[in-house]
């Protein structure tokens, strides 16, 4: 009945059980023990992999380049402590395949020394390019999880003359904390790194969005930035999923971007909150991203809490730190439990994207029957997009995948509500995810046809042009030896007239 | 631990479709226990029958089919098929009536479209419509209010229930009932409604079906099954905003051949229709909007079949009607998807 009083910049979503108590009161824990091993993988990021500049053997120190960013949209990684390069080798990733990815291993020595680092005299007096090409050298990205190179998004935010830098402090997954500990603990480096992402790029002012379940949280961050006129924080209602940068940009303005355009093209940018703390940590301190804070939560974790973890570390090495029960581990899940990846083994490093690592007990995670659709429609309600997912299931059950396409299946944010709303279970979002990876599929085989289909013609052609030129110089060759028969022919007579 | 890969979201909602139906079950029952107060041990015994029938029938069908029978007969469906047909039949039926009833909903309206969630036409209204149709004598005798304990025995009422001929009960009209008889008579209103009660039709105190005689106590099991979040506004308020906008015009114009908007609110299935037939989920559309439309069509199509058409109650065929038109509504009506026009375009950057 309420739906009646619903507000309209705010469709779909759900609420599940929060479980942020469990770390939300605790301060984040610095104190892990430095690991024998770090394994950093060359991609934790969207874009190229970075390219190793190291070699087997070498000693690093912390903060050192190991590999450096490729192309346009790449980042670098560095040396999360100081030691030597045991190896460079392919090591499972933190992936639900487990599947193995470039990965240079640090031998760590125990010193933790830090490699000099570059700290401008005045961070806020730096040029908006030299700001941004920091930030591109600390190999700063996304931290919500979409892990996008943040220098790239600052530089098209300054070339597209922005109007608003939205930091986006929703984390609207249950079990995480980490951004509300962020916000706690560090409010005042925040809003530094704020303003120099506004520095970065020419932007008149930053609206930071809380979810109104962090109350302290928002406290600190008011109190952190009231002397700056030119950054509003606003209490943004708590429903999944808000921390959807397009939900968030939505509730507070009203605006939504275009299906096939950026934020960019209508004035915004929106960052992350713990990206913003990543940039403040780059330019003030000269410090790359080499660490971030990591939930670690779940039944099976007998200590939860926020930790600050070096890049690189292993799971079971946080996990351990957490007291973590192993047999009562049904499902171990890097990221919030909406979107975040099942891990089939917990022997993975933790990378840039990690927001949380979740020990699932069974108890956690309910395996209930998959029922037939009863077409009740909370899928519909809870799509915070406005797609039909019981029309796109039903077609891609059928192998209709190009209807479900029709039905908007590219516009999928995956966010899970439909999936966790069901009735009969459905895992709707399963659906989705194979439709998609299905039509990359046929994709790619109908691009390899269509260069094969090229190469192919090319071919043809080529052989046609050897063909016609094996002709015309056989025909050259047929008429030069016509012309000096005719030759020969012409001088005989001559010969014959002369000798006549 | 689990090597097989999962897609998110790795926790669940707690409500199941089981939950569903026990509580649009439970919506139901005040109503159901009002029709066995008022009209005694035969409206308790054909109630009986009718789930019975209705779940032995699932289960048949489930055989067939192959499938294990236990989860399905466990979920609630059949039984809440079974009670919504048992409610809209005459209270002292023959038990056979209840019978073939159930098995007209729930073979040929649920299971011959492949079981739950697939049929197209609401299964329970199909049966009704079915019966009236092919039955008009036992399917159009309404026994007068004898309420439990001052109506006939046990076993005067399993005779009743049980026995092969049509029984010699007192038996009189609905108010629909005897308003269309009226006017074929040339008779008018307010004549014809010399001996109606407004309050007594609000609480159910009049003749008429088994479980839809009590406005008032459908109304609660519905109000709360919509607080519940089970239903959802939509339907029932577009349904029963467009035959009070009709009833009121067409009153106002002529109001001695058209009933007043209260007789029209309180009689026959209206308020059974609304919040527990027409939102039923499998056959109404998935949108805000398509529900509204659906509903507004059903306020429509009962009026015009109440007003003109054959029949004194035209809730049944208006269902089904619009039943059909479901797949159409979800066809033309969709959601705007998030950063697009309705059509599908991609908004344009200088109007977003």
């Amino acid at each position: 009945m309420l739906a009646l009083f619903e507000n309209p910049r705010l469709r779909g979503g759900i609420h599940a059980e929060e479980h942020k108590n469990e770390t939300s009161a605790k301060p984040i824990a610095t104190s892990l023990p430095l690991p024998k091993k770090l394994y950093v993988p060359v991609q934790q990021h969207v874009g190229k992999p970075a390219e190793p500049v190291v070699k087997v053997g070498d000693k690093v120190l912390k903060g050192q380049l190991l590999a450096h960013s490729q192309g346009n949209i790449s980042a670098p990684v560095h040396a999360p402590s100081s030691g030597s390069i045991l190896d460079v080798l392919d090591y499972p990733a933190p992936h639900p395949s487990a599947l193995p990815i470039r990965t240079i291993v640090i031998g760590t020595d125990g010193q933790d020394q830090w490699i000099n680092t570059d700290i401008p005299s005045d961070p806020f007096l730096l040029e908006p390019e030299e700001i941004c090409s920091r930030v591109g050298a600390a190999g700063v990205v996304g931290l919500g999880g979409a892990v996008f190179p943040s220098a790239v998004k600052l530089g098209l935010g300054r070339k597209n003359q922005i109007h608003t830098l939205l930091i986006n402090a929703g984390e609207c997954e249950p079990y995480l904390t980490c951004d509300d500990r962020l916000m706690q603990e560090r409010a005042d480096e925040i809003v530094a790194g704020i303003r120099l992402m506004l520095r970065g790029m020419n932007a008149p002012q930053a609206t930071i969005g809380i979810e109104d379940n962090k109350p302290e949280a928002y406290q600190a961050m008011y109190q952190a930035s009231e002397a700056f006129a030119n950054i509003n924080v606003v209490q943004v209602p708590t429903r999944y999923p808000m921390g959807w940068d397009r939900q968030m940009l939505r509730y507070l303005t009203g605006w939504e971007i275009p299906a096939d355009g950026r934020a960019t093209d209508i004035g915004v940018v929106i960052h992350n909150v713990a990206t913003a703390h990543a940039v403040y940590r780059a330019v003030c301190l000269g410090q790359p991203l080499i660490s971030r804070v990591v939930t670690v939560s779940g039944g099976a974790i007998g200590k939860p809490q926020n930790v600050e973890v070096l890049i690189g570390t292993l799971m079971t090495h946080v996990l351990k730190f957490c007291k973590v029960d192993k047999d009562k581990v049904a499902r171990l899940i890097m990221g919030g439990p909406m979107m975040g990846d099942a891990l089939p083994i917990a022997e993975v490093p933790v990378v840039k994207a990690c927001n949380g690592i979740l020990a699932l007990t069974a108890d956690d995670i309910e395996l209930p029957e998959v029922k037939p659709c009863i077409r009740c429609s909370s899928c519909v309600t809870a799509c915070p997009v406005g797609l039909l997912p019981l029309e796109m299931a039903s077609r891609i059950k059928a192998n209709q995948l190009e209807a479900a396409v029709d039905l908007g299946l590219k516009d999928c944010i995956n966010c899970a509500s439909c999936s966790y709303v069901c009735p009969s279970n459905i895992p709707l979002v399963h659906y989705f995810k194979f439709a998609s990876g299905e039509l990359y599929k046929r994709q790619q085989m109908e691009h390899r046809s269509e260069q094969t289909k090229r190469l192919m013609d090319d071919r043809n052609q080529r052989m046609e042009r050897i063909r016609l030129e094996a002709e015309a110089e056989a025909k050259r060759v047929a008429e030069a030896r016509a012309a000096r028969a005719r030759e020969q022919a012409q001088a005989k007579p001559v010969v014959t007239e002369e000798s006549a | 631990m689990n090597i097989k890969p999962v897609s998110g979201p790795h926790v669940l909602a707690v409500r199941r479709v089981e939950d569903i139906m026990r509580k649009v079950v439970l919506a139901l029952l005040p109503a159901v226990g009002w029709g066995i107060l008022i009209f005694g041990w035969p409206a308790l015994f054909l109630t009986a029958i009718t789930v019975a029938a209705a779940l032995v029938f699932e289960a048949v069908c489930l055989k067939m089919k192959g499938v294990a029978a236990k989860p399905y007969l466990y979920d609630g469906s059949a039984v809440l098929t079974g009670l919504l047909v048992a409610m809209t039949l005459p209270p002292w039926a023959p038990w056979w009536i209840g019978v073939v009833g159930s098995a007209i909903a729930i073979v040929l309206g649920k299971q011959v479209y492949g079981g739950l969630g697939q049929n197209l036409f609401n299964p329970a209204m199909l049966a009704r419509v079915a019966l009236l149709i092919s039955f008009p004598i036992e399917m159009t005798t309404w026994v007068e209010v004898k309420p439990l304990l001052f109506g006939p025995g046990i076993l005067d009422s399993l005779a009743i229930t049980f026995s092969a001929n049509t029984n010699d009960a007192v038996a009189g009209a609905t108010t629909l009932g005897a308003v269309k008889t009226g006017f074929s008579l040339n008779q008018t209103l307010p004549g014809l409604l010399y001996d109606y009660n407004s309050f007594l039709a609000f609480i159910g105190w009049e003749r008429g079906s088994l479980g839809e005689t009590s406005s008032l106590l459908i109304l609660v099991g519905g109000l709360w099954l919509a607080r519940e979040g089970v239903i959802r506004w939509h339907i029932p308020l577009s349904l029963l905003a467009s035959i009070t906008i009709l009833s009121l015009i067409f009153h106002w114009i002529d109001p001695q051949h058209y009933l007043s908007v209260w007789v029209h609110l309180n009689s026959g299935a209206l308020m059974l229709v609304a919040f527990f037939i027409a939102t039923d989920y499998v056959t109404s559309p998935n949108t805000p909007l398509g529900q509204v439309v659906f509903g507004a069509g059903c306020g429509l199509l009962i009026f015009v079949i109440r007003s003109w058409g054959g029949y004194p109650e035209g809730t049944g065929f208006a269902i089904l009607l619009m039943n059909a038109v479901t797949p159409l509504i979800d066809h033309y009506i969709r959601p705007r998807i998030y950063g697009r026009y309705r059509n599908g375009k991609p908004l344009d950057i200088s109007q977003s």
